[in-house]
């Protein structure tokens, strides 16, 4: 067996998704008025990476085996956060960026170590956090209002040399930046391993707490950039506790759909990057087709029972019985 | 002796609860030799092992490497000092490829990202010392077959440059091929000054491999000594010994042969841990099965209970050919069989849930009428219940996660009773718990066998066997290795044919079976 079948092997999850994906957009486009156009591409970029953003903030904390509850709240916040301080000069608005991103890790960083230290279920501690950054959303933007440095705004909502959607540089720059030296680091490879078997783990003297950390802060830092995108789309901050737990919600799908373990060791946020594109994309499917918007939740359950019935595949494998409870 | 050692124990103590699982016991390990532990199930080499290499703190006692005084706060700190053991659980991470899982205890790395060229190079190495240059090390721990991963496990631990290397049973799961590859990589190991301590139940490996040889019994060391200078038999007498004899009920005198058996099995196999088990348990009888743990007994239980997938073989019941896909099939009143499990907090209980609601589980459908439970057919189901089995709680509806381990126990046999079963298979039910229930344990069953069930009861404990069992079978690589009946069923004939070596009783007993 050569090199780049084990490769393929592993990638599998990540790779249905990128297929799942380019599938659908490409009927999308197909059948769209203005065909495969700047325009087209643009709009569905910029309604993609916000979820994309949420998701593989998600995924992080998914390989671990965990699962975070708050992302959604985490990027509730720091959009009514960006809405007050991400405005006025180039400087000011520099600072208010980090500022942002800085309290998006700061959140995720409380929820790694509620979960390390405090010993508690990650799907607790974290329904308890977003419940926390909520009500801070709340007091930070009682109604929906604020502002942004426009320019900013659109310069990072708009194109590059007008083809290339700014939004979708983003993404890659965050991949590269963020996802690429995590996943090739020993703290990566450590949340891998945790995942998969903590007491694998633990008997061979891998950094558990650090890498946990670590999945946890850049999982908060993440949905912190989601956060600042979607305040840079909607020039306001809206402290809504429906959209918050949508995207919560939908994260955890758009990482199942990426291929991305809920058992944890096993996945990639390029994965669930995809699942996302692909989750939204099944909206502007319907919309093509001149649907009523109103099947959009239905179809959207209907692509992820698909999907995940492909991942569970593997357990008509199982000779014992006893081995699908575990 | 050889050289000095470089690691002493002394007076190590070690207990769960209030169970010994070492009493001061002391080991002395020289390098450049091989030094075997040898040991009943339970004797205690598994937690020396545990201690050593820094899983589990010793209660008392001191520990010496190179003549200081050592402390290991975890197994990396074990690892650091060149203490490494291969465990019998294995430590691999399943979703990680064979190269990662070498390397992953300190990764190489440039500019703080893993070099995965040079963890190829040393995965290569590593796997080229082991001997098991046919695995690929891009390959997946979950896709490796058991044998594989065993290996990988070896070249895991090479790769950290041990001083001690530690292995317990490494070899269960290996092929003939792969244990005499094993073999030239330790001898080779210990010419150039390792400290090997090798733990195995296969005598003959011992034989071959070991240049001194230490017993354990009851948490103790009983003897060290030169390689070669015992018997088989002088080891096994050293092996054997209990402080306590439990009392058991009388045996019947004449266990009936004529009639068909109430369960019977021929050729059971399953994947490699099953290997055409043939067996017959008549109504009245209580049959044992013994050997060393992990030898294809549980896998033997599930197969039974229709839990496995694909097993090949014939299941008989009452004679006629029977099919048991699901335990739910196994339970039924055609069959009537009961499995009490292992592990009685996940596969017997719901802990928290109350004492009434798991005693009815696995009978519900007896105590309802059109899908609801008659509440007074429970409690009077569950009053005889608690009666009959003496379980000692505070009324039916508290948390059986309260109950001592002992009346936990009662509870999932009491459990299984509820369903009136004809065929009782026992997987080491008294593993546990305290002597007086193990004794109302073995009347219980003894009483039940009068009544006219089908006992199937697997014991690590070698007296249970010899006390309770009218006939033993003991499995020995998913084999039936032998047969001993009534009188024959002896301590020595029990370890003999569980370490697959033959004494002049075995000889006898084996005589006496063909």
């Amino acid at each position: 067996m050569s090199e780049w079948w084990f490769w393929l092997s592993r990638q599998r999850g990540t790779l249905l998704a990128i297929t799942i994906f380019v599938v659908m957009f490409t009927i999308y486009c197909a059948n769209h008025p203005a065909g495969f156009s700047v325009n087209v591409v643009q709009t569905a970029s910029n309604k993609g990476v916000l979820l994309a953003f949420v998701a593989m903030a998600q995924s992080l904390v998914v390989i671990t085996s965990g699962i975070d509850l708050s992302v959604g709240m985490i990027f509730t916040l720091t959009n009514c956060l960006a809405s007050a301080i991400v405005i006025g000069s180039p400087s000011r608005t520099g600072l208010g960026v980090l500022a942002v991103l800085a309290v998006g890790a700061l959140c995720g960083a409380i929820n790694g170590l509620i979960v390390i230290f405090g010993r508690l279920q990650p799907i607790v501690a974290t329904i308890a956090t977003g419940a926390v950054y909520f009500g801070l959303a709340l007091a930070l933007r009682p109604t929906p209002g604020g502002s942004v440095n426009e320019t900013l705004a659109d310069a990072l909502t708009g194109r590059l040399f007008d083809v290339i959607p700014a939004s979708l540089v983003m993404l890659v720059a965050v991949v590269l930046l963020v996802w690429i030296p995590f996943s090739r680091s020993v703290t990566g490879r450590a949340a891998y391993a945790v995942g998969s078997s903590e007491t694998a783990a633990y008997m061979s003297g891998v950094p558990m707490r650090r890498a946990k950390f670590m999945a946890y802060t850049l999982s908060g830092l993440l949905a912190g950039i989601g956060g600042l995108f979607l305040t840079f789309f909607t020039y306001t901050g809206d402290a809504a506790y429906a959209s918050g737990n949508t995207y919560t919600l939908f994260s955890i799908a758009a990482v199942v759909l990426g291929g991305v373990s809920l058992f944890g060791g096993s996945g990639s946020a390029i994965g669930a990057i995809f699942g996302a594109l692909a989750f939204r994309t099944i909206g502007d499917l319907l919309f093509v087709f001149d649907f009523d918007p109103l099947w959009q939740p239905l179809f959207q359950g209907v692509v992820l029972l698909l999907a995940v019935s492909l991942g569970a595949l593997g357990l008509l494998r199982v000779k014992n019985r006893l081995e699908w409870f575990g | 002796m050889g050289s000095a050692p470089i690691f002493d124990m002394t007076a190590i103590s070690k207990r769960y609860g209030g169970v010994r699982a070492l009493e001061r016991a002391d080991l002395a390990v020289a390098p450049g030799r091989i030094h075997a532990i040898l040991g009943e199930n339970g004797a205690g080499k598994s937690t020396l092992i545990k201690v050593m290499s820094g899983v589990v703190a010793p209660d008392e006692g001191k520990m010496k490497l190179d003549g200081r005084e050592v402390a290991f706060a975890s197994p990396a700190a074990a690892n650091r000092a060149g203490i490494v053991c291969i465990f019998q659980e294995l430590s691999l991470v399943p979703d990680l490829s064979v190269a990662e899982n070498i390397a992953i205890s300190s990764p190489p790395t440039r500019f703080g990202l893993i070099d995965r060229r040079r963890q190829r190079q040393i995965a290569e190495q590593a796997l080229a010392r082991a001997g098991a240059e046919d695995i690929h090390p891009s390959a997946l721990i979950k896709d490796l077959p058991l044998s594989r991963r065993q290996m990988v496990e070896i070249a895991k631990a090479l790769a950290r440059q041990p001083r001690i290397l530690i292995l317990d049973e490494a070899t269960s799961a290996l092929t003939a091929a792969d244990v005499a590859k094993v073999f030239v990589v330790l001898k080779r190991l210990r010419a150039e000054g390792l400290a090997l301590l090798y733990i195995s139940h296969r005598m003959h490996e011992i034989a071959e491999l070991a240049d001194e040889c230490s017993v354990f019994r009851n948490g103790r060391k009983v003897a060290t000594y030169e390689a070669g200078t015992k018997t088989d038999n002088e080891v096994v007498e050293l092996m054997i010994g209990r402080e306590y004899i439990h009392a058991f009920p009388p045996k019947p005198t004449a266990p009936a042969t004529t009639r068909l058996p109430t369960l019977e099995a021929r050729g059971l196999s399953w994947t490699d841990r099953l290997r055409g088990v043939s067996l017959s348990v008549q109504a009245g009888e209580i049959v044992g099965l013994g050997g060393l743990d992990g030898q294809g007994q549980r896998e033997l239980l599930l197969a039974l209970f229709g839990v496995l997938r694909g097993c090949s073989g014939e299941i008989r019941i009452d004679g006629a050919p029977a099919q048991i896909s699901s335990p739910t099939e196994a339970k039924s009143r055609r069959i009537g069989m009961a499995l009490i499990p292992e592990d009685r907090k996940t596969e017997g209980l719901m802990l928290p849930m109350t004492v009434r609601e798991n005693l009815t589980f696995a009978s519900l459908d007896r105590i309802s009428r059109r899908g609801f439970i008659d509440r007074n057919i429970e409690n009077a189901l569950i009053d005889d219940m608690i009666a009959l089995l003496a379980i000692k709680t505070n009324g039916p509806d508290i948390a059986v996660g309260s109950l001592s381990g002992g009346n936990q126990q009662k509870v999932v046999i009491a459990k299984w009773l509820m369903n009136q079963p004809r065929i009782i298979l026992l997987n080491d039910p008294t593993r546990g718990i305290d002597v007086g229930t193990k004794q109302e344990i073995y009347a219980l069953l003894r009483k039940l066998a009068d009544e006219g069930a089908a006992i199937l009861f697997y014991s690590t404990d070698y007296d249970e066997l010899i006390g309770c069992c009218d006939r033993v079978l003991v499995l020995y690589d998913g084999a039936v290795k032998r047969e001993l009946i009534g009188a024959d069923i002896t301590e020595k004939a029990l370890i003999a044919a569980a370490l697959n070596i033959e004494t002049e009783e075995a000889h006898m007993s084996t005589a006496a079976v063909t």
